[in-house]
């Protein structure tokens, strides 16, 4: 853990058991903030639960998950923390949370943690804008009054939803999707709707942003388009983002970090540069056959 | 057209007339098969005995009832129903745009002035009949189709138990009336607070639940309170009900024939028709204001919350929304306007008993909301007025009685009239009559959306 000053989220001995099976076994990583971490590993090897246990949708069965807020300093109250019943600690404008402890929305809604899913999940009979106001619920709810304000009509909830329409918008801009703001998210073409939830998950102002298979079905050009936008949310806002994500043509481009796992074992944890070196990858991805290895090799630009 | 596809249409007529045909004689077959036991035979009671009676005529003319109408549905619905589906991705012909603008202003206009036109139409006195048994009677049910609509249509969540919220509004009035003298005014807030309470506690122990599940609680729910309202004798008097429950005054002036009354203190001729029209314009406006916080309530977060938690709840939860406080508040809120009408039906009767509030009412509510199209209120509205002004125009037809004899009586077709609508309804429209979503925000334009696209929700 040398360069913890600049880490976001910390992963650590996070285990999770369902009966006999063990789908991730005493996994410990870090996410650098600002930065772009990829998760990578064979079908199985438990990626998209690490995601569930990180955003609360699964309870962690052991192991420790710390995310920050602001100034580094605080990780050396973490253990602190973790031996205090509370679920964060705040500081002026920073905060350590303990994502174990956290239901799945107050992850999203205090410690700032959005994610996209594996297989879409838009909200296919609402509009393409609507989904991205639904995303903006908490911050609306407080200028709504939590309802009873913005029954009555009172003006301030009027700006808010047209700050609301405003930012989404923006993101609407920045996907190109905005001469289709008014049509349903389920007509749109599966890139679009792919664009769509990633800017969605980003109008909840996330700290970290975790993308389960963002690539995933897209054609190469859409899957470059997909590259800048990450690339572009990590530059102009900061973002962390972590991902999961079979394309490695997505992976070896646009991530800083790549932890790779298979069987719920973290087996390499590196640059792009040394994982795509590391034989243990190789093997685990392709066989242990020499002429399969040289392919894979081949593959990832050896 | 050309003579190839002249052809091949005369070509498919004729496949269309066999297989209308063979579709026809498999109906009667089966019409034939189910209506033996059922018609075809009659056990009469003789003395000790039973003597087994045939009735091969009347088991003909329904085979041959049930054979007809399925020719004709083949030849001539089917059709134009395929017709009118292809017709449906076509733009709008500008009549129809003009009548969805001007259809709701005309509509609330229309219900404004229906007393006045009863009135005209059928005298002081008859009219009573017309805007007590059909205004009041179908506003009741249209603000309680609005007020599922919340539950059922937005949020997602199937509710078979809304009819006790319902009671819980009706005993409120009922007995805090009774008991500590408050007058409708302050009774009518209390009430729909005690049913959103309710609604609340209901909603604590099915928040886990989906589907059909969701539905078999509510509907175990609705239950338990009638039961506990039949059993608990000393509060609520069981099955006898309570009688002589305080109806509502102009403002603290009764309506009755004393000097102190309404009619005497403006100098008018008594009649009972004050009350009707008075109790008439307090259930529109109750239904009105259902309707508007219904509007305004998809425009708030809330509300977006709701039919996204219909969408997808896992997305839900995902972007930081509290789902348990978005379910439990789409049940307060149903269970609120439920309760507002409750107390109004208490008051409007004077008299309430567990008869009022058994299942079949839940599900007269949930096949107006199913009826109307989930999430719309014009369509719920339209459906309300079809199911209970249906039911009740049954009672006018006295003119059948001549046709099919003394003792014909039409009320106890009404079952039937239910079914056929739906039937009709869900070949028609499977998604309701108003089965199109209204986008609660919008960046350039309106545009609805189409019933293919929105989730019915979990349950």
């Amino acid at each position: 853990m040398t360069e913890l000053r600049d880490t976001v989220l910390r992963v650590e001995h996070l285990t999770m058991r369902f009966g006999g099976l063990v789908a991730v076994d005493d996994l410990s990583f870090d996410v650098a903030r600002g930065g772009i971490t990829a998760l990578i590993g064979p079908n199985g090897a438990g990626k998209t639960t690490v995601f569930n246990c990180i955003t609360g949708f699964y309870n962690a069965s052991e192991g420790r998950l710390a995310l920050l807020h602001g100034d580094p300093a605080l990780w050396n109250l973490l253990d602190a923390l973790t031996a205090g019943g509370s679920r964060s600690l705040r500081q002026g404008n920073s905060a350590l949370f303990l994502l174990e402890r956290m239901p799945d929305y107050l992850v999203t809604q205090q410690a700032r943690v959005a994610r996209t899913f594996q297989n879409i999940r838009l909200f296919p009979g609402m509009t393409v804008l609507e989904n991205l106001m639904v995303a903006q619920h908490n911050a609306l709810m407080v200028a709504s009054g939590f309802t009873v304000l913005g029954i009555l009509g009172f003006p301030s909830y009027a700006r808010a939803e047209r700050a609301a329409i405003e930012k989404a918008r923006s993101w609407l801009d920045r996907i190109g999707l905005t001469a289709r703001a008014d049509d349903p998210a389920g007509d749109l073409p599966y890139g679009a709707q792919r664009r769509l939830e990633v800017a969605r998950a980003m109008c909840t102002d996330p700290v970290l942003l975790c993308l389960d298979e963002p690539a995933a079905g897209l054609n190469p050009r859409e899957s470059a388009e997909l590259n800048a936008l990450l690339l572009d949310i990590r530059n102009d806002f900061g973002t962390s983002i972590l991902l999961i994500e079979h394309d490695m043509s997505v992976v070896m481009e646009i991530s800083d970090h790549i932890v790779v796992l298979d069987y719920g074992v973290k087996i390499a944890d590196g640059t792009p540069q040394e994982v795509r070196n590391d034989p243990a990858v190789i093997a685990a991805y392709l066989g242990v056959q020499d002429e399969e290895v040289e392919k894979a090799q081949a593959e990832v630009g050896l | 057209m050309s003579k190839k596809s002249e052809i091949a249409a005369a070509q498919s007529e004729r496949v269309d007339l066999t297989r209308a045909l063979r579709d026809a004689g498999l109906a009667a077959l089966l019409a034939f098969a189910l209506f033996l036991p059922l018609i075809g035979f009659w056990a009469r009671n003789v003395g000790e005995g039973l003597l087994l009676v045939t009735r091969w005529d009347a088991l003909a003319l329904v085979v041959l009832i049930v054979a007809a109408a399925r020719l004709f549905y083949t030849l001539v619905a089917q059709p134009w129903l395929k017709r009118q589906r292809a017709r449906r991705t076509e733009i709008a012909p500008p009549w129809r745009t003009a009548l969805a603008k001007w259809f709701i202003p005309f509509a609330i206009g229309f219900v404004v002035v229906y007393p006045l036109i009863a009135i005209a139409g059928a005298g002081m006195r008859g009219s009573i009949k017309w805007v007590d048994n059909f205004g009041i009677q179908i506003l009741i049910y249209v603000m309680l189709g609005f007020g599922l609509n919340i539950v059922v249509g937005l949020a997602g969540l199937l509710d078979l138990g809304y009819v006790a919220f319902y009671a819980v509004g009706a005993y409120s009035y009922a007995l805090l009336a009774k008991t500590f003298g408050l007058t409708f005014w302050i009774l009518l807030p209390l009430a729909g607070v005690l049913a959103s309470f309710w609604g609340v506690l209901l909603g604590f122990p099915v928040l886990r639940l989906r589907g059909d599940y969701l539905a078999i609680v509510t509907l175990a729910f609705g239950e338990i309170i009638r039961i506990v309202i039949v059993n608990w004798v000393d509060l609520t008097n069981g099955y006898a009900g309570i009688t002589s429950i305080p109806r509502p005054t102009f403002f603290g002036i009764p309506f009755n024939a004393d000097d102190n009354g309404f009619a005497a203190v403006f100098g008018l001729e008594f009649t009972p028709l004050h009350r009707t029209l008075f109790l008439y314009y307090i259930i529109l406006g109750l239904a009105l204001l259902t309707a508007w916080v219904t509007v305004r309530l998809r425009r708030l977060p809330v509300g977006r919350a709701w039919e996204a938690l219909r969408e997808d709840e896992i997305a839900c939860r995902s972007l930081g929304i509290n789902t348990t406080n978005t379910k439990l508040t789409a049940f307060a809120m149903g269970a609120m306007f439920a309760g507002f009408a409750g107390s109004f039906f208490a008051a409007r009767q004077g008299f309430i008993s567990p008869e009022s509030f058994t299942f079949i009412e839940s599900a007269t509510i949930l096949s107006i909301v199913v009826l109307g199209g989930m999430g719309s209120q014009v369509g719920v509205a339209i459906a309300a007025i079809v199911m209970i002004g249906g039911t009740e125009i049954m009672r006018e037809l006295d003119f059948l009685k001549e046709i099919f004899g003394a003792d014909f009586d039409p009320t106890k077709y009404r079952m039937l009239l239910f079914g056929f609508c739906m039937v009709l309804i869900m070949v028609w429209r499977p998604r309701g009559l108003i089965a199109t979503r209204r986008p609660s925000v919008f960046l350039k334009e309106r545009k609805t959306i189409s019933a293919d696209l929105v989730k019915e929700g979990h349950g």
